[in-house]
C-alpha cells in the first residue's frame, strides 16, 4: 500500500523562519517536512508521510484572511494529500485562528480528514471545536512531546476511517456533538447513582454538562457624547517608557492603572508596549497607534467629547488566561464605576 | 475585558484587527481595526494622514458607543 500523504500547516515561528518580525510573511510551500513536521514525521512510523509544508506568517493570515485561504487552499490541493495535520499552535491565539481557519476551508473544500492541536483556551478552540477535531494541548510547546503523539494517534484513525470514541478518551476537545448508544444501566439508575455519589462528595461524571452560557448583554447607548466621560483601555501593552511596573511580555499576572493628565500625545520618549507575540517597532515609535491619547485629546479640546478619563488600563493579552483578565477587569470596572466613566473605548492588537 | 466591563454596566467598544476573537469574546460593539501591529495607525502614511485615519477610527468607535445594539454587533463602513 502507498503511504499516506499529508500535507503540515505551521506558521513562521515553528518554520524556523522568525519571530514577530517575520509574521507577516505570505504563505509558502516547501517539500517534506519542517520544523514540527519532524517529530510528527517519526511518530507516523512510515505508514504516513508529510510531503509537503505550508508556512504562513500570522500576521498575514489574519490581516489577509480570505487571500490566504484561497492562496494556502491552491498549494494544499497541488500536493494531493490524503490527510492534512495544523499545529499544534498551543495558546497562539492567531496561530490557533489559522490553524482552524485552515482545517475547516481543507475539510470542505478538499473532503479530506484534518486535524490540529491547541491549548483549551486558544480562542482558535472557541471558534472551530464545533467543525473539527482539535487535539488539547498544554499551553506552550514545552507540551509538544505529549501532542505529538495524540495528534498522530487520532490524524491516522481519521485517515483509516476508523471509528472515532468519546474526546475525554481520544484526546481531542469536546465538539458538543451526542450520539446514541446502548448502555447496561438505564437513565433513571444511572442518575440516582450520579446523586448518591455526589451526595458522598464522591467524583461523578455527568453525562451532559451543562454549556457555559456567559455572554453580557450590551448596555443601553450614550446618549450625549459631547458630555460624556470616556476611558481607554487596552490589551496592547502600552505602558510608560520602562515598563515601571513590569507588566509581564506575556501570561501577565497583572495590569496597570496610568495617569495621563495633561499628556496630549504617546511619543516614542515617553510610552512604549509590554506586549510580546507582536512586532512591536510600530507601537513603540508612536504608542498612539495602540491607544489613541492624542486624537481623543483634540476632541475633547473640540468638545467632540465630555472628558478623556484621567487614568488609562493597560495589560498584555498575549496568553494571558481567561481567569486573569477577568479578574483584572472585574477589579478596575468597579473604579471606572466609581469615577463615573461613561463608555470605554477598549483596543486590542 | 470587555465582557467585565460591560457586566459592570459601562457600555464598551472593542476596537480589534481579528474580529472573530472579539466575536468569541463575547464583545457586543465591536469596530475593526487596521493591522495586528498598529491597530489604529498605518506606518505607510504620513504622521498628518495617519492621525486623520486615527480620529476616523475613534469617531466610528465613539459612534457604535452612541448606537442601541442588540447582541453582538460589527460596525464596518
Amino acid at each position: 500500500m502507498n503511504k499516506i500523504r499529508v500535507v503540515h500547516y505551521i506558521n513562521q515561528f515553528f518554520a524556523g523562519i522568525g519571530g514577530e518580525e517575520k509574521a507577516d510573511i505570505p504563505p509558502e510551500l516547501k517539500e517534506g517536512f519542517v520544523g514540527p513536521g519532524m517529530a510528527l514525521n517519526k511518530a507516523f512510523k512510515g505508514e504516513a508521510e508529510i510531503v509537503a509544508t505550508v508556512i504562513c506568517g500570522d500576521s498575514y493570515f489574519n490581516e489577509n484572511l480570505e487571500k490566504a485561504k484561497a492562496e494556502i487552499l491552491q498549494m494544499i490541493k497541488s500536493q494531493k494529500p490524503d490527510l492534512f495535520i495544523a499545529g499544534p499552535a498551543f495558546n497562539a491565539g492567531r496561530y490557533g485562528t489559522a490553524c482552524g481557519a485552515v482545517c475547516k476551508i481543507v475539510k470542505e473544500e478538499l473532503g479530506i480528514p484534518v486535524v490540529t492541536a491547541m491549548y483549551i483556551e486558544n480562542p482558535g478552540v472557541d471558534i472551530y471545536r464545533k467543525d473539527l477535531h482539535i487535539v488539547s494541548t498544554g499551553n506552550s510547546a514545552a507540551s509538544m512531546r505529549k501532542a505529538v503523539p495524540a495528534l498522530v494517534k487520532l490524524a491516522l484513525k481519521l485517515v483509516r476511517g476508523e471509528e472515532v470514541g468519546i474526546p475525554d478518551k481520544e484526546g481531542y476537545i469536546s465538539r458538543g456533538i451526542r450520539k446514541n448508544v446502548f448502555l447496561e444501566k438505564r437513565g433513571s439508575t444511572r442518575a440516582v447513582e450520579m446523586m448518591i455519589s455526589k451526595l458522598k462528595g464522591e467524583k461523578f461524571l455527568t453525562e451532559y454538562p451543562m454549556p457555559n452560557f456567559d455572554n453580557v448583554e450590551p448596555n443601553p447607548a450614550v446618549k450625549d457624547i459631547s458630555k460624556a466621560k470616556i476611558a481607554l483601555v487596552t490589551s496592547g501593552g502600552i505602558v510608560p517608557k520602562d515598563n515601571p511596573n513590569h507588566i509581564e511580555s506575556s501570561s501577565a499576572s497583572k495590569y496597570g492603572k496610568y495617569d495621563i493628565e495633561g499628556v496630549n500625545d504617546l511619543t516614542k520618549e515617553t510610552y512604549e508596549t509590554a506586549h510580546g507575540g507582536y512586532d512591536p517597532v510600530y507601537a513603540n515609535e508612536d504608542s498612539d497607534r495602540v491607544l489613541p491619547v492624542d486624537v481623543l485629546r483634540d476632541m475633547e479640546k473640540e468638545g467632540f467629547i465630555g472628558k478623556l478619563h484621567r487614568y488609562f488600563y493597560t495589560t498584555t493579552g498575549n496568553g494571558t488566561s481567561v481567569d486573569n483578565s477577568k479578574k483584572f477587569a472585574a477589579e478596575f470596572a468597579k473604579e471606572l464605576v466609581s469615577d463615573g466613566v461613561d463608555a470605554v473605548i477598549l483596543t486590542s492588537t | 475585558m470587555v465582557k467585565e466591563i460591560e457586566r459592570a454596566g459601562i457600555p464598551v467598544v472593542h476596537i480589534c484587527t481579528v474580529v472573530p476573537i472579539s466575536l468569541t469574546v463575547g464583545a457586543n460593539r465591536i469596530v475593526p481595526a487596521i493591522a495586528i501591529p498598529y491597530p489604529l495607525g498605518d506606518p505607510t502614511l504620513e504622521p498628518t494622514e495617519e492621525k486623520k485615519l486615527r480620529r476616523k477610527l475613534v469617531e466610528k468607535a465613539l459612534k457604535s458607543l452612541q448606537t442601541e445594539v442588540d447582541g453582538q454587533t460589527v460596525f464596518e463602513d
